[in-house]
């Protein structure tokens, strides 16, 4: 897959350090699972990790050593994890994301959010306050334009879309917070892509300001 | 520290699972303390780290990576399950190999340890301000919004303050790669 944008160094600082709000991590994590570049940079980085694990100051232990089950017994490798893997690897949706939603894009049930715009929420644990859904965009579809109220993670998982920023085609990932930008669906493919927000009420600001002109929301 | 995780892997020695644990336990412990946990969960969750540890150790052998990155991400994911209470993204290295393992040179993997020592040492010369948000990260676990809020600065500074300082420790490692 050739991949033409990434996350933002600083966004995958905080993936691998467990600081990025769940909604967003779920989109590094898709695009880490097509993106070898990032997922060398996030081991270089689950090495800061290590590394200020190592210095941390050693607090004191009441128990010494907790008894360990099968002792010296043979190698068992448990395998379950993988085969999972393996089963969900086969559609077009990338793995880590393929719990959530199914292995096929044709699979998931759409919701029509306004002209030519369809979603899928995705739901977050109870303690997470951000927004991540799937949102379909029809061919040739334009937004109006708009701006990021906090950190919003999009990346495409079919077709493409162009704004100023460039054309972001599968498994391109854009990174932004303050940005100003129109996004124009592909007008051949049209769009789908994962999208993540780490406040619910910003993304809500933001969608009412995406749809307002299109839906009267 | 690669080969006691060997030697649990291969051999289940307990011996060498004790030393691991008494080297790496007390620092999980201090990591969970930190991201707010009491002293009895963050002594479960050091526990349960190690556990891990000795559970999976097959699945993971020394040659693929450093042992204390496997630990830091262990530790890192039970954080987020228990304590954040969400779900964590980040798939543990056995995973990463499960899926990547072609594009791991040799070189590569053979370094690790050196890579770790060289991170260290260009964290310790990273100035003041890029040091803080590195750690507010790491160690108490801080979104980029929060350490924003909590050091009152824009989003955008904290972001470009790690990227500059990821861009002096990638600096670093380079010429390992």
């Amino acid at each position: 897959m050739k991949i033409a944008h990434h996350v933002d160094h600083s966004t995958l600082m905080s993936f691998a350090a467990g600081s990025l709000p769940e909604a967003l991590g779920a989109v590094v994590a898709t695009h880490i699972s097509v993106c070898s570049q990032c997922r060398g940079e996030l081991r270089a980085l689950e090495c800061v990790g290590s590394a200020i694990l190592g210095s941390l100051p050693p607090a004191s232990m009441k128990k010494i050593a907790p008894s360990v089950p099968d002792a010296g017994g043979s190698i068992r490798i448990d395998e379950g994890d993988h085969v999972l893997a393996a089963i969900e690897r086969s559609g077009d949706v990338p793995a880590p994301l393929s719990r959530f939603v199914g292995s096929d894009l044709s699979g998931v049930r759409w919701k029509r959010l306004g002209l030519g715009v369809w979603h899928h929420p995705i739901e977050l644990s109870h303690a997470s306050r951000g927004d991540l859904r799937l949102l379909k965009i029809s061919p040739g579809q334009v937004m109006p334009e708009h701006g990021h109220g906090g950190t919003e993670l999009t990346m495409v998982l079919a077709g493409s879309y162009q704004d100023e920023c460039g054309v972001f085609g599968i498994g391109d990932v854009a990174d932004l917070d303050d940005q100003v930008h129109k996004p124009v669906a592909d007008r051949n493919t049209g769009c789908i892509c994962l999208i993540a927000s780490e406040q619910k009420a910003r993304f809500k600001g933001t969608f009412a300001r995406l749809f307002q002109p299109l839906t009267g929301m | 520290m690669p080969d006691l995780l060997q030697q649990v892997a291969i051999h289940r020695d307990v011996d060498a699972f004790r030393q691991l644990y008494q080297a790496y336990a007390p620092r999980v412990k201090s990591y969970m303390i930190r991201q707010g946990a009491d002293a009895n969960t963050a002594e479960e969750l050091a526990q349960e780290t190690l556990l891990t540890v000795w559970r999976k150790a097959a699945l993971y052998s020394g040659e693929k990576g450093s042992a204390t990155t496997w630990i830091f991400t262990i530790a890192r994911n039970l954080r987020i399950d228990r304590l954040r209470r969400e779900v964590p993204w980040q798939e543990l290295p056995e995973g990463h190999n499960e899926t990547a393992s072609s594009d791991i040179l040799p070189d590569e993997v053979v370094s690790e340890a050196e890579r770790r020592g060289r991170v260290q040492l260009a964290m310790s010369t990273l100035p003041e301000d890029q040091l803080e948000v590195v750690n507010l990260s790491y160690i108490d676990g801080l979104s980029h919004s929060e350490i924003a809020e909590k050091l009152d600065l824009p989003l955008g500074t904290v972001k470009s303050r790690m990227r500059l300082a990821y861009q002096k420790i990638r600096e670093a490692v380079e010429d390992l790669k």
